[in-house]
């Protein structure tokens, strides 16, 4: 019975679950509770109101995006630090968690700053005729920066473990590259990409910090669903505000459902390999 | 490193100068925009209007409480967290007990919510509308709207920070250690201080810095909870979006140089730490469970 060899696992057990319970579960069940002491009726007409359905619309499209875009420019950035040596790679590398590590308000006024129409960004945008601040692609500005640093984190580990020996067959083979990429480095990053997108995806539809101050906030267009739980409970609309907020724990417990099974599939895949 | 491949073996795959160049051009421009642009802006924002106004934003006493407050939140919250951390990592890596995976999960939670949702759950548990609101109301207890709210929502959305470092790392170090340990006559606690301690103190450091990071930083989650009391219940993130919409941004954005610079600090203390090996072992990213899939036999 070596187990039992260990003391401290009924102060430590105890302290870990007196603490979950009381900062995790409690307010989530209280939130659940709340929720649900709504009625069906009265629940459905708060969520699907048009208000609502038009927060998630703009809050989902901006999500897959900024998602769609941390894809492509996570994949490359990966590629560049893990592939390639140049000056000033080692700051790169330890900038790419400044999103993460940077409050969401700061990123939010900096940001609006940037996009604004006297900004640095804003003013030459506006020239091409492309508005950013106060407008979804604000939103979609916002949720690439608060998100950018999963992809690049999730597939830089891959890409480093990556056996050279795979590449040298298919040289020896006579694949170009891009055809190698393709066919033999892309399907052995896919677990990794999916596990990032999933993450990043998850953290863009329950960001509000950097948000707020770019998007313009006007109902109906850029208002995205955080902020209109924020808004009904400074109405003191209570209810409302609960309704909306579980839609968004529900799709957050959806999207930790979706981000455990592709990283457990990530994980025994990258052991095969 | 790519000095070596490219002497008799051919380059590898993206290699080629020409590509090469444009990719590594093409990323450091968009990041540059993206990334460092945001960091510039801050301090040629907070300095545009002079030394003057920059010195007399940080000199005013709702900005000086509103930062006594982050640091207040952050000497609480930090070390609580990290002593739940421990113990979590603690019975996680050196126990078999039922449940274990499921723990991991629920102690994973924060990272997949959403902010405002933690602190709306927060008003239904405290609050008039809530659980113990009549209750903390008929003893006179303020918790929402006052700095113990502040402290349990932040405590809320950095649970998971240091035992996500600890619990990887005590996993693949086994427990032979703190076995020979105790089996040799040395008392748990002194197990844990000179045999566990030592072989985690990075890691450790490592999430009680992205930890206080958080902590100093949250915004969304406090802001339902604290109230927004001008020079009350302000942190400093709040504090900045007060300034902000109030049209003062040059007074916005110095004292969002002071969040900055504990950003770029923090950093810098990552980078540090991961040179001592901290955030090394480590899941691919939040969620995946430590545990293995097949439990070792004891």
């Amino acid at each position: 019975m070596r187990r039992n060899v260990l003391p401290g696992l009924s102060l430590s057990l105890g302290v870990t679950l007196f603490y979950v319970g009381l900062i995790v579960v409690l307010p989530l069940a209280a939130l659940i509770f709340k929720a649900a002491s709504l009625g069906p009726v009265d629940y459905w007409s708060i969520i699907s109101s048009s208000r609502a359905v038009a927060s998630y619309r703009v809050t989902v499209l901006s999500a897959l995006g900024a998602t769609a875009f941390n894809l492509v420019f996570g994949l490359a950035l990966a590629w560049v630090l893990t592939r390639y040596r140049f000056p000033g790679w080692r700051l790169i590398d330890a900038m790419v968690d400044l999103p993460f590590a940077l409050p969401t308000a700061v990123a939010g006024i900096s940001l609006t700053a940037l996009f604004a129409n006297n900004g640095w960004f804003g003013s030459v945008l506006s020239e091409l005729g492309i508005k950013v601040a106060y407008t979804p692609l604000g939103i979609m500005v916002a949720m690439c920066f608060t998100s950018l640093p999963f992809i690049v984190r999730t597939v830089q580990p891959v890409l480093e473990d990556l056996d050279p020996a795979l590449e040298e067959a298919a040289q020896s083979l006579g694949g170009s590259d891009w055809t190698i990429f393709r066919k033999v480095i892309f399907p052995l990053l896919t677990p990794a990409l999916l596990a990032g997108l999933s993450l990043s995806f998850a953290r863009s539809l329950g960001e509000f910090g950097a948000i707020i101050f770019i998007a313009g906030n006007q109902p109906m267009s850029t208002e995205i669903t955080a902020l209109l739980v924020f808004i009904r409970l400074e109405e003191y609309d209570y209810q409302a505000a609960a309704a909306i907020a579980s839609v968004l724990l529900i799709t957050a417990f959806v999207m930790l459902a979706v981000t455990n099974l592709l990283q457990a599939r990530a994980l025994r895949y990258t052991a095969r390999s | 490193m790519s000095n070596a491949s490219s002497g008799r073996k051919p380059p590898r795959v993206g290699d080629q100068p020409l590509f090469r160049r444009l990719l590594i051009g093409i990323v450091l421009v968009v990041g540059a925009l993206l990334i460092l642009a945001p960091l510039i802006v801050i301090g040629v924002e907070a300095f545009s209007e002079g030394w003057r106004v920059y010195a007399s934003t940080l000199a005013d006493p709702d900005t000086r409480h509103a930062i006594f407050l982050t640091v207040v939140t952050a000497l609480i919250a930090v070390p609580i967290n990290t002593v739940f951390g421990i113990a979590a990592a603690w019975a996680i890596t050196k126990f078999d007990f039922p449940g274990r995976r499921f723990l991991l999960v629920v102690i994973e939670i924060p990272f997949s919510i959403s902010p405002i949702v933690a602190g709306v759950a927060y008003l239904f548990v405290y609050g008039l509308q809530g659980f113990f609101g009549p209750l903390l109301e008929a003893y006179d207890i303020k918790i929402l709207f006052a700095l113990p709210g502040i402290i349990l929502a932040s405590m809320f959305v950095t649970a998971p920070f240091v035992a996500r470092e600890l619990i990887p790392l005590m996993q693949a170090q086994g427990r032979d250690l703190e076995e020979a340990a105790t089996s040799l006559g040395a008392s748990g606690w002194r197990t844990f201080f000179s045999v566990t301690l030592p072989n985690i103190k990075w890691a450790l450091l490592y999430g009680v810095v992205l930890c206080n990071a958080r902590v100093m930083g949250e915004f969304g989650a406090v802001s339902v909870v604290s109230g927004n009391i001008r020079g009350q219940t302000n942190t400093l993130p709040l504090h900045i979006e007060l300034l902000y919409h109030d049209y003062q941004a040059a007074g916005a954005f110095a004292s969002a140089s002071i969040l900055a610079v504990i950003a770029v600090f923090t950093i810098i203390a990552k980078v540090a730490l991961e040179r001592q090996g901290a955030g090394r072992v480590r899941r691919p990213a939040l969620s995946t469970p430590a545990v293995p899939a097949v439990e070792p036999k004891p």
